[in-house]
């Protein structure tokens, strides 16, 4: 490889660098809710995808800087948000549904009907 | 320590945390506060008009945020309150935080204690403090 397309691909790598959002992941017998932190992520720049059984949550984070100025602490120091979930398999991620307010991203994914707990009744013999 | 994460796949955003998480135990003088890296992240700017403060606080409700400025010392406090997690639920992850917060920052000797602006949107506060205007860059004529 010559040495530009290895300052190239060091480059993408430091764009394609994201900050891991913190999360809390919470189930219940219905399904998996999944709350996420990206503050400075407005509505159109979130995306989320799901692919086969993984789940990607990705953000962009876009605040209003005033022009000329120069930074001098800085605990977010990368403008992007992006993890990675494995789902299961008796989870529906056709009837994903996502909710997004003031930079909190709210997951629901239910279960498959077949995968929703059923009472088994113990019989004395 | 959170960034162990069974779920992430993102393995240089890991290693990324777990470098920072080192490098703050070697860091000289730890804040009185605890963890450098307190809720909410701080990022802090300035212009030749202004001084600007981003607290990364999502999921507020922005009557609840306490920002006060007293002596040139910026406040920001406030209380996060944790999920609704029903009864009977697992909680498999659990990184986010809640409870109560507070966050300090001095503020440069120039700045105009009465001229403070602040707004909060996609959970990100954002307070904007002018200068004072003799502290302003002029330039003078010369004759």
């Amino acid at each position: 490889m010559s040495e530009k397309a290895v300052a190239n691909t060091a480059e993408a790598e430091r764009r394609d660098t994201a900050m891991l959002p913190a999360v809390d992941v919470v189930e219940d017998a219905g399904g998996i809710t999944l709350y996420a932190d990206l503050p400075g992520v407005p509505k159109d720049k979130l995306a989320l995808q799901v692919e086969g059984d993984t789940l990607t949550i990705e953000g962009e984070i876009a605040l209003d800087l005033p022009e000329g100025m120069e930074a001098s602490h800085a605990e977010i120091g990368l403008p992007r948000f992006r993890r990675q979930f494995t789902l299961s398999k008796e989870l529906d991620t056709d009837k994903v549904s996502a909710e997004f307010r003031q930079g909190v991203l709210k997951l629901r994914i239910p279960k498959a009907e077949h995968a929703q707990p059923r009472r088994i009744e113990v019989k004395v013999a | 320590m959170f960034y162990l994460s069974p779920f992430s796949r993102d393995l240089f955003a890991e290693l990324d945390r777990l470098q920072r998480d080192l490098q703050q135990g070697f860091e000289f003088g730890p804040s009185i506060r605890g963890r450098a890296r307190g809720f909410p992240a701080l990022n802090v700017g300035g212009t030749s008009r202004s001084v600007e403060i981003y607290a990364f606080a999502p999921g507020l409700d922005p009557a609840s945020i306490d920002v006060q400025i007293e002596k040139g010392v910026l406040t920001i406090a406030g209380e996060r309150k944790p999920d609704d997690i029903p009864e009977k639920a697992t909680l498999h992850i659990d990184e986010r935080f809640a409870g109560r917060f507070r966050r300090v920052v001095s503020l440069p000797d120039d700045i105009d204690a009465s001229a403070i602006e602040a707004k909060y949107r996609d959970g990100v506060l954002h307070v904007s403090v002018r200068r004072k205007e003799e502290a302003q860059p002029r330039r003078i004529a010369v004759q």
